[in-house]
């Protein structure tokens, strides 16, 4: 299948979906007013990739701001992930904050809560 | 002060104008824009206020926090700003609102103003003080269930906002709901951010 590459911009993250070796990553800033729109062809190839997906996948969340918008589409690819990992492949979420940034940590928290999938915190000094 | 964008039409002698300058100087204000919210000035309030507190070499705590509360006020003015308003008794555009960003002893205030039916007002101050009367636990959970249970708008609004202002502000939202008329109702809200 194809990768999936969104370059960045004010108000959107990098994507980089690699469907070969089954990383999936998201890097930057989402605050877009209408999120829906923008994670609709993230959502589409994950699908996709559910369709024959690599044993390991890995899903590296590095974002320095999000919006609420983008809040609820963000929880929505996790619950898309966790019914994948049910199937045939493990899921592994690494979740990338930057020291000091105790709302992303939390934020991270918050998932972590919510979606049943193996989270690991990772603390770095700059995304 | 370092821009401000006013967009009035000027029928009145321009005396008046070094009143309102005045009045945004007391109030320590970096910005103020009046006028229809779109996504281009959005985008650019956020850049200057982004290389504004470059500028000034505020902590990334506080930047990031300035940066998430910003984000969120003013998508509310972008989204929330109703089209359908009826109301024909006065000659501005309903769909006109005002933002301000003041800088006051190492605090960032945002304040914004919009119209709003006045049939959602009591909508409005509940879910207001539901979040004032919360502790920073609840205000977690609360957001937790919101997220989860919610679901989005058409507009792609999560009914979030509010609950992440108060969790990232850490202070209590100050609100005023102002009558106009029988169609129009004024919503001010005021968000203090510090470290």
């Amino acid at each position: 299948m194809e990768n999936l590459n969104l370059e960045g911009s004010a108000k959107t993250p990098t994507v980089t979906f690699d469907g070969g070796n089954g990383t999936l990553e998201l890097k930057g800033r989402s605050i877009p007013e209408n999120s829906i729109e923008f994670y609709k062809p993230l959502n589409d190839w994950i699908d996709q990739y559910a369709t024959t997906p690599q044993s390991k996948t890995t899903v590296d969340v590095k974002l320095e701001y999000f919006n609420t918008s983008s809040s609820k589409c963000i929880l929505d690819l996790f619950k898309q992930l966790e019914k994948l990992n049910q199937q045939n492949t493990e899921v592994h979420v690494n979740w990338y904050y930057e020291e000091d940034d105790e709302d992303m940590a939390e934020a991270g928290e918050d998932y972590q809560a919510i979606i049943d999938l193996p989270f690991k915190m990772i603390e770095v000094e700059e995304i | 002060m370092e821009l401000i964008f006013i967009f009035v039409s000027i029928a009145r002698p321009v005396g008046n104008i070094f009143e309102i300058y005045k009045q945004l100087e007391e109030r320590n204000v970096i910005i103020s824009f009046k006028g229809v919210m779109t996504s281009e000035i959005l985008t650019t309030t956020l850049q200057i206020m982004e290389s504004r507190m470059d500028k000034l070499e505020e902590r990334p705590k506080i930047r990031k926090k300035v940066f998430n509360v910003l984000v969120e006020c003013l998508q509310n003015l972008y989204h929330h700003i109703d089209d359908d308003i009826d109301d024909k008794s006065t000659p501005q555009n309903k769909r006109n609102c005002l933002f301000m960003i003041a800088r006051e002893n190492a605090a960032y205030i945002i304040t914004t103003g919009n119209y709003i039916k006045p049939e959602d007002s009591p909508i409005l101050e509940e879910k207001l003080d539901t979040i004032n009367g919360m502790t920073r636990d609840e205000l977690k959970s609360y957001y937790k269930q919101v997220l989860n249970e919610g679901t989005m708008s058409y507009k792609g609004t999560a009914g979030l906002g509010m609950i992440d202002i108060a969790r990232k502000s850490g202070k209590k939202l100050e609100y005023d709901l102002t009558p106009i008329n029988e169609n129009l109702t004024f919503f001010s809200l005021s968000v203090r951010i510090q470290e």
